[in-house]
């Protein structure tokens, strides 16, 4: 299993020299770093075979609020024939922090990214439905981002007819 | 329909588009019980968010806790003790019973079938007494912490949980005759909301949903963490992945379920536990006063909510390493390393300080894949913790699922989903 998990690094880094920025495995779980507009043809590449990483587990955003790039989008996938997981994540600026979505390849994709935007106000490039899904329409802010504050008021709003 | 719709239960709204009774259109709206879980959790010490994750899924707490907990072990490498370790899985085997109960109640009766609710309500109070008499709590239960559990098993717990098993085994036996054939629950059941197992992979489900159509993946298996690999059990799969198909995985899982837990309290080792009732221990005062003189050995009784967390019980129930674990109340209250023991752990800006990084873990929740990720910057408080809530890709097919049916069936394909509101807007 181990000799398996590096492989796959490797192979990567093989393939794409100039695309992999980074890769790693910290605490034992794969990781690569890459640029945004390389994104979809990396998935793409990912999703067929031999590797098969057929399902998205998981997808959210950390903000740095100090760094350069400020926000960071952490997917992992999983294949399920080879049982593994992969963490891809891409830096994202703080001026335009713009990403391709996934929708058409992944449709739970749809909601993991409208939690994305909602929390962190990150766009997804050629989403369907780009709306917010646990806040209503009419927050103001980012509640996920950094220098939004914990205990912070929203203004009221009128209620829907 | 909803968000407060009797069949609604947790918050959730439909919007309907309607041709008579079929549904042409439809729109889920969520949100209406987002508490703000992660921005939470990023501003509380490791220690203090653990509560907080008691209330995400509120029908298997205890499997929430497990994530939370392993998902920082594995960040600081802590090494659980073995009794430990089967306690974990047989208070998670039983949260996933009573998550499948209540899941499978609810749907039966919205169906119409009240018995069944009632019957499966019964027995989750069975699998709810065992873990109100270990962790003294039936929710919010916050038992499983990091490095091990708060406390030993009650000493007669065997009985309760042999008890509960058996009645629990009588209740899904009648559910079987009441509904396995049942026709009107199988007209509301049998090929409605057909998932294929491309279209469940592609919207990243897992658990008794993806299992039901066909696909088997089990975190248990996948990954297996505890002492799952060590005890004998199978993951039951369904093949149409429709309605009925959910309710029978879901059954059958429960069998599974209790199948580990009757091996795991055969394998578990039996520590005799003293009771302080019966020995003459010394009151916290009166320990207090001596330790001031000189240091004792006797033993020191507990208030009662300390219930098996003596200091006998610590190397059977907790990690040895002193920097993860709150030191025993005997040694806080009467040597000078334990007061300082307990200070280093709670004070602000100690504590549990895991090393820089990030880490995904995940276990198999009474819904699926439950994942922690937690993004460390090296001080107290997580910098950002990310929960993968299982129904949250489970609900998010509902709108496909349900488009061409009847109103009728929406009622139960969502019942059949197990969505629970605390889990799904965190």
């Amino acid at each position: 299993m181990e000799e398996k998990k590096v492989k796959i690094l490797e192979e990567l880094k093989k393939t794409f020299p100039d695309k992999i920025k980074e890769a790693s495995a910290p605490f034992g779980d794969e990781t690569i770093v890459i640029d945004r507009d390389f994104l979809v043809i990396l998935v793409d590449f990912l999703r067929k075979k031999p590797h098969s990483y057929t399902m998205l587990l998981d997808l959210t955003c950390i903000d740095y609020m100090d760094r350069k790039p400020r926000f960071e989008i952490v997917f992992h996938l999983f294949s399920l024939s080879n049982n593994h997981r992969l963490r891809l994540k891409v830096p994202l600026p703080d001026e335009d922090p713009w990403i391709d979505s996934l929708t058409f390849i992944w449709k739970n994709a749809n909601w993991l990214e409208r939690e994305v935007f909602d929390m962190f106000g990150v766009e997804f490039r050629g989403h369907p439905d780009l709306r917010r899904i646990f806040m209503y329409d009419g927050f103001i802010g980012y509640p996920l981002r950094k220098d939004y504050p914990l205990r912070k008021r929203q203004p009221r709003i009128r209620l829907r007819k | 329909m909803g968000p407060s719709h009797p069949a609604m239960h947790g918050t959730i709204r439909i919007m309907l588009e309607l041709d008579g009774e079929r549904i042409l259109n439809s729109e889920v709206e969520v949100g209406y019980l987002h508490r703000g879980f992660e921005k939470t959790c990023e501003h509380r010490t490791y220690f203090n968010l653990l509560p907080y994750t008691d209330r995400m899924n509120y029908v298997s707490p205890l499997i929430n806790n497990l994530g939370y907990v392993m998902t920082l072990e594995k960040m600081l490498n802590i090494e659980v003790p073995e009794k430990a370790q089967y306690i974990r899985v047989i208070m998670s085997e039983l949260s996933r019973i009573s998550d499948h109960l209540t899941c499978l109640a609810a749907m039966a009766m919205e169906c119409g079938a009240f018995t069944v609710f009632l019957y499966k309500m019964k027995a989750r109070e069975f699998i709810w007494d065992v873990i109100e008499q270990t962790t003294g709590a039936r929710m919010t239960t916050s038992y499983i912490r990091i490095g091990g559990v708060r406390a030993d098993l009650h000493p007669d717990y065997e009985d309760v949980l042999k008890k509960a098993i058996g009645e629990t085994k009588k209740v899904l036996k009648d559910v079987h005759g009441l509904l396995d054939k049942n026709k009107i629950f199988l007209n509301r059941t049998r090929n409605i909301a057909v998932v294929p197992p491309e279209m469940a992979i592609n919207y990243g489900w897992t658990g008794p949903c993806l299992r039901s159509t066909g696909v088997y993946y089990d975190v248990r298996k996948a990954h297996p963490y505890l002492v799952y690999d060590q005890l004998d059990w199978e993951v039951p799969l369904g093949d149409r992945g429709d309605n009925y198909d959910r309710y029978m995985v879901r059954m059958k899982e429960m069998e599974q379920s209790m199948r580990i837990v009757e091996q795991a309290m055969q394998k578990i080792i039996k520590t005799l536990r003293p009771s302080p009732t019966m020995a003459k221990w010394l009151e916290p005062a009166e320990a207090i006063r001596i330790s001031r003189i000189q240091k004792t050995d006797k033993k020191i009784r507990l208030s009662p909510n300390l219930e098996g967390s003596e200091k006998d019980a610590y190397p059977d129930i907790l990690a040895k390493d002193r920097r993860y674990i709150v030191p025993p109340k005997e040694d806080t209250y009467t040597s000078i390393e334990g007061i300082i023991n307990h200070f280093k752990f709670f004070m602000k800006e100690h504590g549990i300080r895991p090393p820089k990084g990030d880490v995904y873990f995940s276990v198999e929740g009474g819904n699926g894949e439950l994942g922690f990720y937690i993004i460390s910057d090296g001080t107290d408080r997580p910098y950002r913790l990310h929960v993968r809530a299982p129904c949250f890709h489970v609900v998010a097919a509902l709108e496909e699922m349900i488009k061409g049916h009847y109103v009728a069936d929406v009622i139960p394909t969502f019942g059949s989903m197990n969505m629970i509101g605390g889990e799904l807007d965190r």
